[in-house]
């Protein structure tokens, strides 16, 4: 696993409350780890804190699972 | 509509004395004091080091860690004290009418906690906003209620009062209007206070209305002392469920005491000074016992609001000897801030539990921390100094008094079936 892919888990561990096995990269923050539209937009400023970056709005809608926020990320973080 | 009879059939508490309501009375009963160095935030630069805080809280061992997170420490007591008293209540939630069970919580101040860590971040940080979307649902004063309902599908009233320091028992008169009226048949209420922290104790202390016993926290609290000095910071919560008597009776539930009335007023004076001669509590009291159908010789304990501050605590004496004249003699009077600190928001909660304890056992929780009399105070009446005293309490009164002049005053009786 990246490095990325890791630090990413860890946030979604700690502000979701799920076990790590949950946190598959097909797992969807809504329909599998428990998150309301709350803990989403929580979950993304997580990521922009974390990685230090700005994810735009039309972007962030777009990331719903833990395998597109990896991705993105991966692609976006210098 | 006839007016009901509201009983109470359920308490919770989390206080500085202990995690739940067996352990708050036997800390009273006891006469133990709540208070030490304060272990939230380093103190080292402020006026007052000290405060009554929870013991070994942790709010995971209650509440599941993403829950918790979502709470500021106002709420994750709140939910706890009022989980205690709905388990203590034993409500069925398949035989009661879940519309008409209500919430109404107070608090004085709110999510303060992490209000304060996020514009602490921001402000120090470069301008870019990353505010938590729960910093607003964290804060706001009504999410208590709204979150012990979400707990507990309770579907009735549900809003939040704020009085200062009469916040809770405004809240309880709110929650006995409702009952009594028959606008819910059951009411969670109480309050809950969680900030010990910069902000707050550095505000109390510009106001100079804390103490600053530094050398001796544990005798800070010491109401009615000649050389008292201010208020001790509390925190915790208070919960009571409240229901018709026929509510109660109907589902065999266990009645601690009848509500028997409650009153409001206010100074009119001064943002923070209570009024000299206590009129705004001469008016409050005289309107509790109206309300309850009760005379002063009714009345067998005050658990005075207290603070052990030097002007607020003769005020009320002053008015304590106006409203009930010679029965005045015959009154226990207590503090139990002098053990609890001063719980703000919550300190009607926890203190009208108190009275109901003392109804139920027979014991008025004492003044503790006494040394010197105050020549101003009439050395005839009874403050329960130092050592908790048995005698029957058949009905006991809950002062409290907020900054901006608001009292409220509530009484218990012993319950007697018809």
């Amino acid at each position: 696993m990246s490095d990325i892919a890791s630090r990413v888990k860890k946030i979604i561990i700690d502000k979701l409350g799920v076990e790590e096995a949950e946190v598959t990269p097909e797992a969807s923050f809504t329909n599998d780890l428990g998150a309301d539209s709350l803990d989403t937009v929580e979950l993304i400023m997580e990521f922009e804190k974390e990685f230090n970056i700005s994810i735009p709005d039309e972007q962030a809608e777009t990331i719903t699972t833990v395998g597109q926020a990896v991705a993105y990320l991966e692609e976006h973080v210098k | 509509m006839q007016p009901r009879r509201v009983v109470v059939t359920g308490l919770g508490a989390l206080t500085p004395l202990g995690n739940s309501t067996a352990d708050y009375w036997q800390g009273l009963a006891n006469g133990v004091s709540g208070a030490g160095f304060i272990k939230q935030f380093d103190t080292a630069k402020f006026k007052t080091r000290f405060a009554c805080e929870l013991k070994d809280f942790d709010p995971t061992r209650y509440l599941d860690k993403k829950e918790a997170r979502k709470m500021d420490p106002f709420t994750q007591t709140a939910v706890i004290a009022a989980d205690e008293a709905v388990l203590d209540a034993k409500i069925d939630r398949n035989s009661v009418n879940l519309d008409r069970i209500g919430v109404i919580w107070a608090s004085g101040i709110g999510g303060m906690i992490g209000f304060c860590n996020e514009l602490k971040e921001f402000y120090t940080g470069d301008g870019t906003p990353r505010f938590s979307p729960f910093l607003i649902p964290r804060l706001i004063l009504d999410i208590a209620a709204g979150q012990i309902s979400m707990r507990h599908g309770f579907r009735g009233p549900n809003f939040a009062v704020a009085s200062a320091c009469a916040s809770a028992t405004n809240a309880i008169i709110e929650a006995l209007h409702h009952i009594r009226y028959g606008l819910a048949d059951m009411i969670i209420t109480g309050g809950s206070e969680n900030v010990i922290n910069e902000a707050c104790v550095g505000g109390f202390n510009a106001m100079k209305a804390l103490s600053e016993r530094n050398e001796d926290p544990l005798t800070a609290s010491r109401p009615f002392d000649l050389d008292r000095d201010g208020f001790v910071m509390g925190e915790g919560a208070g919960a009571l469920v409240l229901e018709s008597y026929e509510h109660a009776l109907e589902r065999g539930a266990h009645i601690y005491a009848e509500l028997g009335g409650g009153g409001a007023s206010a100074d009119a004076y001064h943002l923070t000074a209570p009024h000299p001669e206590g009129l705004g509590a001469r008016l409050v009291m005289n309107r509790a016992l109206e309300d309850a159908g009760l005379l002063p010789s009714d009345i067998d304990y005050i658990n005075v609001h207290g603070t052990s501050t030097p002007l607020g605590d003769i005020a009320e004496i002053k008015a304590i000897q106006h409203v009930f004249g010679d029965a005045a003699y015959q009154l226990n009077i207590s503090s139990t801030k002098s053990m609890t600190g001063h719980l703000l928001g919550a300190a009607g909660a926890i203190e009208s539990i108190a009275c109901i304890k003392a109804i139920e056992h027979g014991l008025v929780p004492p003044t503790i921390n006494h040394f010197t009399d105050d020549p101003q105070l009439d050395p005839k009446l009874n403050f329960t100094f130092n050592v908790a005293q048995q005698r029957e309490v058949r009905a006991a009164v809950c002062n409290t008094f907020g900054f901006g002049g608001h009292n409220a005053s509530v009484i218990f009786k012993k319950f007697v079936a018809e």
